[in-house]
């Protein structure tokens, strides 16, 4: 398996790209990119619904890969700053994509994988179902997050989260995940 | 009981709990990467007010966005005022959203399903 960031990094380059990001995840960073995806988001003039479920969703994508970050393989450690991530915002003429990319070791694969492929299971009222559960019975976590991200993610989005997990090395796998948000609301 | 004022930043709301008046208002945005942090003194202001609270308490909500870690925070505020609306006390609650925020109308509905206090939903149109 021969995975490159660079090509990953590349491939994610397609389409109308309103902000794209390799490296350190941080708090300046996410108040950065928020910041300006905002007024990119006035500049085309969407209606406020897409607005705000761009951003939102932005928001739970940003502070995911925030909080869930892993450190470095041994191999990139020389080449790239820690809380390494990757972000790509674009447009094409229908959909936003968020892209999300991080290392991730490869012991959390299984519970992750199983975690989106249950939400993307789910039809709306069952995602309104978990989302409540989860808000109701869980503690948060010492990061914050509760395992309520993806949920909501997918829940305002409405489309299937798309993900990949590319085996690194014995330890580490690259994690991607594709969010689409339509531009013209679905009737649901 | 001193109110509770904090100013709001692009992450985080503003915040007025006033005791004498019985009113408790969380507005803007909160979207912190670390929410329980700003949350605590709420609860805990909440939790003393609880104590002796006024006849009638109005809560106002308008929030523009929220984040998944805030969601559950604010989880932790409604239930302090189902505790004081169990105590036979007065509460009401006014869920503010902006016109056609559909996904601000569904947040208050799941939080009015999860503490049974009935909301006001109040649909801001400009």
């Amino acid at each position: 398996m021969n995975f490159s960031i660079e090509d990953y990094y590349a491939d994610r380059l397609d389409g109308d790209v309103l902000l794209a990001y390799k490296g350190s995840i941080t708090t300046d960073l996410i108040n950065n990119v928020l910041d300006t995806v905002e007024s990119k988001l006035q500049d085309f003039q969407e209606p406020s619904k897409v607005r705000k479920k761009v951003y939102n969703v932005l928001v739970e994508s940003l502070q995911n890969l925030y909080h869930h970050i892993d450190d470095l393989p041994e191999e990139y450690k020389d080449r790239f700053e820690s809380r390494f991530g990757i972000l790509v915002v674009s447009k094409d003429k229908k959909q936003y994509r968020i892209s999300t990319g991080n290392f991730i070791r490869n012991d959390k694969v299984p519970y992750l994988k199983e975690k989106i492929d249950k939400i993307n299971a789910c039809d709306r009222e069952e995602l309104k179902d978990m989302y409540k559960f989860i808000l109701n019975h869980q503690k948060l976590s010492e990061k914050g997050g509760g395992g309520l991200g993806l949920v909501d993610i997918a829940r305002k989005t409405g489309n299937k989260l798309k993900y990949s997990f590319v085996p690194f090395n014995d330890d580490y796998s690259f994690f991607n995940l594709d969010v689409f948000i339509d531009e013209v609301e679905k009737n649901s | 009981m001193e109110p509770l004022i904090i100013e709001g930043t692009p992450k985080t709301p503003t915040v007025r709990f006033d005791a004498d008046a019985g009113i408790i208002e969380i507005k803007g945005r909160s979207i912190p990467e670390n929410s329980v942090e700003f949350y605590k003194p709420l609860v805990d202001w909440l939790e003393e007010y609880k104590k002796n609270p006024k006849d009638k308490t109005v809560v106002n909500i308008q929030l523009e966005y929220f984040n998944t870690s805030s969601s559950k925070c604010i989880l932790d505020v409604f239930k302090k005022l189902e505790a004081i609306h169990k105590a036979k006390h007065d509460v009401e609650i006014n869920w503010y959203y902006e016109e056609d925020d559909e996904d601000m109308l569904e947040a208050g509905e799941d939080y009015e399903s999860i503490i049974r206090i009935p909301f006001k939903m109040i649909e801001i149109v400009e």
